[in-house]
């Protein structure tokens, strides 16, 4: 019986949605800072601390200077923490400890709307802390306008990526501090090395088809292109690889939930 | 029709069998108990109603539907207050209301109207911008039991409903339960507290181990299984233990305590009362309590 039944889906997931939008709105400020304040440190960590070391970057064919390079990086990044918290430290809390989904399992509400509705939140959310960061890297000059609010639509869509796969790790983890695992194995790695803080053309060919396999390098790619309008790979080919990525994990997430919260 | 209809309902964790073949109904405008000792299966059965749990086996039917394919439908008229609480920590209590009304797509205005009575009905009108975290356990199981109502359900679920509550919110709920069954409302309910079963249920039904051990008025029960007189003798003498034997009268013996089930003003109680209550000796009527003790034993559970 814990089978997935994608029938079971309809649109009434809204309503576990606006459940979370109502409990992030009362801790909005805390939720606020972190977007807005994170960018500015970055840039300026880089900015100051590494002008001197490094001149100028290469990337798909222009030369840039290191934290024009880097700030796009940064929106996707957000992205990816975002969704991936909200669906491993949130959506375990909400599950777990809170037994969140246990009393909405009373009501006219499928598991698999819950789990979707989860993901989509978090993704929601990753769009929502992007739009912040934008407001910061606009002005700045690090992000083109109008072009990086293109960014915004973006970010829900990697966030939909991201919070998929963390919702699998939600679905077979037995406590909260194993999230460690995953972060320092997958997440770390990706966040170092997507092509975020040096272009890919400078490392080798086995290093560049590993990562291809991150989908934090081909949101990266996206956030550069619709940012400062160059890119090193295909659109189309990213923006597949993302959809593939959400549909795989997405399913493999309602099995892993279903499996664990079927009782 | 029956609201509730269960047919040889069976629920296996991997090899453990939790409910094994249990059939029960419950009729419109019932006050239906589930009882039974720490792990006898009572949650386990009742999440098998409101599809919370696949069933393993058997059959179960609620308002004539089937819970495996008619569970939204069945869901959406089902009210529950689950073991556990489960309302949002983060959110005050009259968000609580109004986002589970969401869930049942009642629309805005009715939802505040009805999480208006709901406050009222469960003294919480002064508490309805208090954050749940900051509630009492009474106030926050009375909170669960309004927000189980907002929805106007034909079926109420309440599992262990009293439990951990001090005695003044205790008989606060009671009391809310017994306005609930006056307006004729269907409940099925479990509880550890026989006075509350007894005094709150039409009809009982008392597991153990995932099997039915009885099942009746809870009157009927009580003189099935007891009696209506219950004398309890501490440090029974072996004349007593004799007596007893020779008459073959229904009775417990703790070692230490003997508990002796008569008839009320009969014949053999007048005649223990004078041969055999020198001085600790204990005469009231007989309760749901000791059939309980009697039919799933008096050891201790997990
Ligand atoms: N999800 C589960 N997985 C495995 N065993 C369970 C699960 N839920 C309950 N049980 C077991 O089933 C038995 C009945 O539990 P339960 O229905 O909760 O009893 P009650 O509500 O009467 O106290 C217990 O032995 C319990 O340990
Ligand atoms: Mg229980």
């Amino acid at each position: 019986m814990s089978r997935v039944d994608l029938l079971r889906i309809s649109f009434r997931f809204r309503h576990v949605w606006f459940r979370n939008l109502i409990t992030y709105r009362r801790i909005w400020r805390v939720n606020f800072l972190v977007p807005l304040l994170e960018p500015a440190f970055y840039i300026a960590a880089f900015g100051l601390g590494f002008s001197g070391l490094i001149e100028e970057v290469n990337y798909g064919g222009r030369d840039l200077a290191y934290t024009e390079f880097m700030a796009p990086a940064l929106v996707a990044t957000a992205c990816m923490w975002n969704a991936f918290f909200e669906t491993t430290y949130a959506s375990f809390v909400r599950m777990y400890y809170q037994k969140t989904y246990d009393g909405l399992l009373a009501t006219p509400l499928s598991l698999e709307e819950i789990i979707l509705a989860e993901i989509v939140w978090a993704a929601t959310k990753a769009a929502a802390a992007v739009t912040l960061m934008l407001v910061v890297l606009v002005p700045l000059g690090f992000a083109d306008f109008p072009g990086a609010f293109f960014c915004i639509p973006l970010a829900f869509f990697g966030g939909l990526a991201f919070a998929a796969i963390g919702m699998c790790f939600t679905g077979i983890i037995p406590t909260i501090d194993m999230f460690n695992l995953p972060i320092f194995l997958f997440i770390t790695p990706m966040f170092l090395f997507s092509g975020t803080f040096f272009p890919l053309s400078g490392i080798p060919d086995w290093a560049r088809i590993i990562t291809f396999f991150f989908p934090l390098y081909h949101l990266v790619e996206l956030t550069r292109f619709f940012c400062i309008g160059t890119m090193e790979s295909n659109l189309f080919v990213n923006l597949s690889y993302l959809l593939v990525f959400f549909i795989v994990f997405g399913y493999l997430a309602l099995l892993a939930m279903k499996r664990r919260l079927t009782q | 029709m029956q609201v509730i209809e269960a047919r040889q309902l069976v629920k296996r964790f991997g090899k453990f069998t939790a409910v094994n073949g249990v059939s029960f109904q419950v009729e419109r405008g019932e006050f239906f108990g589930l009882l039974g000792p720490n792990g006898a299966g009572k949650t386990s059965a009742i999440r098998m109603v409101y599809g919370f749990s696949p069933i393993t086996s058997g059959d179960m039917a609620v308002f004539g539907l089937d819970i495996r394919t008619d569970w939204r439908r069945i869901r959406s008229r089902i009210g529950v207050c689950q073991q556990d609480n489960t309302l949002d920590p983060d959110l005050t209590v009259e968000q609580n209301l109004l986002l589970f009304a969401r869930y049942f797509e009642i629309n805005r205005d009715l939802a505040r109207e009805r999480a208006e009575q709901q406050l009222e009905f469960f003294a919480l009108t002064n508490k309805r911008n208090a954050r749940v975290m900051e509630l009492s356990g009474g106030l926050a199981r009375r909170l669960q039991l309004a927000r189980a109502l907002i929805s106007e359900p034909d079926l109420l679920i309440l599992d262990e409903p009293t439990t951990g509550l001090d005695p003044q919110s205790r008989y606060q709920v009671w009391d809310r339960l017994f306005e609930l069954k006056k307006r004729g409302l269907t409940m099925l309910l479990t509880t550890h507290y026989m006075s509350e079963a007894e005094s709150l249920c039409d009809r009982l039904l008392i597991m153990d181990h995932g099997d039915i051990v009885t099942e009746g008025r809870p009157r009927r029960l009580i003189t099935e299984h007891t009696a209506e007189s219950v004398i309890e003798i501490e440090g029974p003498s072996e004349e007593l233990r004799s007596y007893i034997r020779e008459h073959t009268i229904r009775h417990d013996d703790l070692g230490q305590r003997m508990i002796i089930y008569t008839e009320a003003n009969g014949k053999m109680e007048a005649e223990i009362r004078s041969r055999f209550c020198m001085e600790a000796c204990l005469f009231r009527p007989g309760n749901l309590e000791d059939v309980f003790l009697r039919l799933t034993g008096r050891g201790l559970r997990e």
